[in-house]
């Protein structure tokens, strides 16, 4: 025992010797600066968590009252909440119309606009242009539901197919306009696809014959085909969440119709009418909107997920 | 001709073009080349186009010719004198001598004479009894191209009006407060109400947006609370701003309403539609922008500098915040103004908090209701009448000059900035 005590002591003793003890020093302000960034970081995720229960809460409030059910809300086509029907379909497929209007004129000219971009011109040209794009992204778009209610609509539909045969709210506008609104998204987000491409491949392709046009569309647009991919997803969840151009050109009043000349009122459309109105906390109606928002926020996560996943696992990892 | 090549000339996809073959195969595939070098042009041009056209129409529909009628003539009313010139004591006068004694004792309800300003009096008199009416609105291309027919249709259809040429966008729209009658609103408590928005936004989601940047990428280690965060910001990042609305209806509005409306603090006459719920609501929604910019920013600062500052001795957060913010200035300071514009034009989540359409005081505090200009934009377009489709595109001007200004700041603030290493 006594052996054992003084092995321990002799080795203990260097340490002892050293003036100063550079480890282990508590420092409280370091610590509590951590937990104060720790919980900087985190509230997002109290963003979220406030996001689905508020959701589900008054969702559950709205298909638990006697006037809902499930089979009702997934199964019927009219939404009339005056007579107590909620279908949601007749504002699911403006949602779903409108968006993939917007899709038909984003995806391509957004596409020809980033091949162009990296593909065909000069460093100067796109040292000007691409600005240019994104000024035409940061435009509000309660600014582009002006433009299509006041230009859209009409000067170039009613113009061109008649003024008896375009509604003044349709979805034809409605698409067209959030088709503009989302091209910059499209292009921007594809000539980054593009660009990352690496410049070995463009060269074996000219290397071996072919032209520019061959070479962009069948060497580099393959090979970034994941990243157009994802930009292509993405854009369907911005026209599917956009309010405010639907809600000024779609027209106020859902209706079930697959007629793109008439207006029916979009999920966000209608969401922004009812709240826009004053309207009691206890009606059905209130609880109503926490039903489509649930359905509409679902939406756009499995879109914003399976953009994600497309891009990860459609890569194409050169080097 | 080798046995080989033979062999290639009959296999049908390795086929090589030979003699005059050759020529025609390359100008068959310059020609598609040619062709589908105009098509990417154009879905570029058409982008442009749309752009400009936009910007035409807004243009105008500001400026043009307006034919004004009165019920008085303003003249008669002050024995020569322009209106403008007059007192607040002369103005309640005329207002008294021409009004209804009823209408008179309402206004004075409404807000005591002896409060009000001398703007707000002139604004009745003209209001009430002049009765400045616009009865004909033009655009500009007409009123520049089509003058004789424009003059020659309002003196047959309206007699007594006057043609004047009118910039829906003057001083007067900038400072002046909602009104009924569109050639007198104004933007003026939009534009406060955007300011006071925008500022308590900006308090939370600066500081949170850049700590919660500086976790990500300086305190975080790869666990699976860092991995969920960081999966969240960039899914919270695509929810459609109305779902911050009804984030921001239920939490803010409704469940913290004793807060928000400032209950909690002595303020009895309002509700939870208030600035400050406004505030925290694009708070939230702008919030991961913030911190996935700040990421990007910090991330940019090289590792030496950190080193260098461990070298001598530095605790983890003396290196943040002495060397790796300084040097991460530039693209927070670039993100933070992306993330101002964006809460800026933001409308739907403000709609669904309750903005209110129509207020004409001015917001003085941040329990008070409150007007934005995208909200007025959104409003007066959706108003029937083509005076109020002029006051929405000069409220559009200027929403979009500010943004404009906004953006140019945060482009010459990264090249200032930006430093190489």
């Amino acid at each position: 025992m006594e052996q054992e005590a003084r092995v321990a002591v002799e080795r203990s003793t260097p340490l002892s010797i050293s003036p100063i003890n550079l480890r282990g020093k508590p420092r409280f302000g370091e610590n509590v600066i951590e937990i104060i960034v720790f919980v900087c970081g985190a509230i997002s995720i109290f963003t979220t968590t406030a996001i689905v229960i508020v959701l589900f809460q008054e969702a559950w409030l709205f298909f638990g009252s006697p006037e809902v059910d499930l089979a009702e809300f997934f199964g019927t086509t009219t939404w009339q909440p005056e007579t107590g029907r909620f279908g949601i379909w007749p504002l699911m497929t403006s949602t779903l119309i409108t968006s993939i209007i917007a899709l038909i004129v984003a995806v391509p000219l957004g596409l020809g606009a980033a091949i162009y971009l990296s593909e065909y011109a000069s460093p100067q040209a796109r040292g000007y242009l691409k600005p240019i794009l994104e000024v035409l992204a940061g435009v509000p778009t309660v600014v582009y539901g002006y433009f299509a209610l006041t230009f859209v609509t009409p000067v170039i539909l009613q113009g061109l197919l008649g003024k008896e045969n375009v509604e003044i709210y349709n979805m034809l506008s409605a698409g067209l306009t959030m088709g503009i609104m989302i091209l910059p998204l499209v292009a921007s987000m594809s000539e980054d696809a593009l660009s990352a491409v690496p410049r070995a491949l463009r060269e074996g392709a000219y290397g071996l014959g072919a032209t520019r046009l061959e070479t962009s569309l069948r060497i580099v647009v393959p090979a970034a085909m994941s990243g157009i991919l994802a930009a292509v997803i993405v854009a369907m969840s911005r026209a599917v969440g956009e309010t405010m151009i639907v809600a000024l050109a779609a027209g106020a009043g859902p209706r079930f119709t697959f007629n793109p000349l008439q207006a029916a009122e979009t999920m966000t459309g209608h969401i922004a009418r009812i709240s826009g109105g004053d309207i009691s906390y206890a009606s059905i109606q209130y609880t109503s909107i926490f039903a489509i928002a649930l359905v509409l926020f679902f939406m756009t996560l499995l879109l914003n997920l399976l953009s994600g996943w497309v891009a990860s696992r459609f890569r194409e990892v050169y080097e | 001709m080798s046995a080989q090549s033979l062999d290639q000339r009959d296999r049908p996809t390795g086929y090589l073009p030979e003699g005059a073959d050759i020529n025609r195969n390359i100008a068959v595939r310059r020609l598609r080349g040619a062709i589908w070098h105009a098509i990417f042009v154009s879905s570029l041009i058409i982008g442009l186009l749309a752009l400009a056209t936009l910007i035409y129409t807004i243009v105008n529909d500001t400026f043009g010719y307006i034919a004004v009628q009165t019920k008085v003539d303003p003249e008669e009313l002050t024995g020569g004198r322009p209106l403008e010139e007059l007192s607040k004591e002369e103005l309640i006068e005329i207002l008294r001598a021409n009004v209804s004694a009823g209408l008179f004792r309402r206004f004075d309800r409404d807000e005591p004479f002896s409060e009000r300003s001398r703007e707000s009096v002139l604004q009745l008199v003209e209001e009430r009894v002049v009765g400045r009416e616009v009865v004909a609105v033009y655009k500009l291309t007409e009123s520049l191209l089509e003058r004789e027919r424009i003059e020659a249709t309002v003196r047959e259809r309206f007699p007594r009006a006057k043609l004047e040429f009118h910039s829906w966008l003057n001083r007067d729209f900038l400072t002046r407060p909602m009104s009924s009658v569109p050639i007198l609103a104004g933007v003026g408590n939009a534009i406060l109400g955007s300011l006071w928005v925008i500022a308590i936004t900006m308090l939370l989601a600066i500081p949170i947006g850049i700590l919660g940047g500086v976790y990500l990428e300086e305190y975080a280690s790869d666990t699976w609370y860092y991995r969920l965060i960081e999966t969240n910001i960039n899914n919270l990042a695509g929810v459609p701003s109305i779902i911050y609305g009804i984030l921001g209806l239920a939490v803010f509005v409704r469940a913290f309403e004793s807060f928000t409306s400032g209950a909690m603090f002595g303020v009895t006459d309002s509700n939870g539609r208030t600035i400050l719920s406004a505030g925290l609501t694009m708070a939230l929604l702008v919030l991961p922008l913030m911190i996935i910019n700040a990421r990007e920013a910090i991330r940019a600062v090289p590792q030496s500098i950190r080193q260098a500052s461990y070298g001598l001795g530095a605790t983890k957060w003396q290196t943040v915040w002495h060397h790796v913010l300084p040097n991460a200035l530039p693209g927070i300071l670039t993100g933070t103004i992306l993330s101002v514009s964006r809460a800026m034009g933001e409308t739907a989540p403000l709609i669904v908090i309750g903005a209110s359409t129509f207020i004409v005081f001015f917001p003085d505090s941040v329990f008070d209701k409150f007007t934005v200009i995208p909200i007025q934009i959104y409003n007066w377009t959706s108003q029937p009448g083509a005076q109020f489709r002029s006051i929405a595109a000069a409220a559009i001007i200027v929403l979009l000059v500010t943004l404009l200004a906004l953006n140019a700041t945060a482009i010459l603030l990264r090249n200032r900035l930006r430093r190489s290493y």
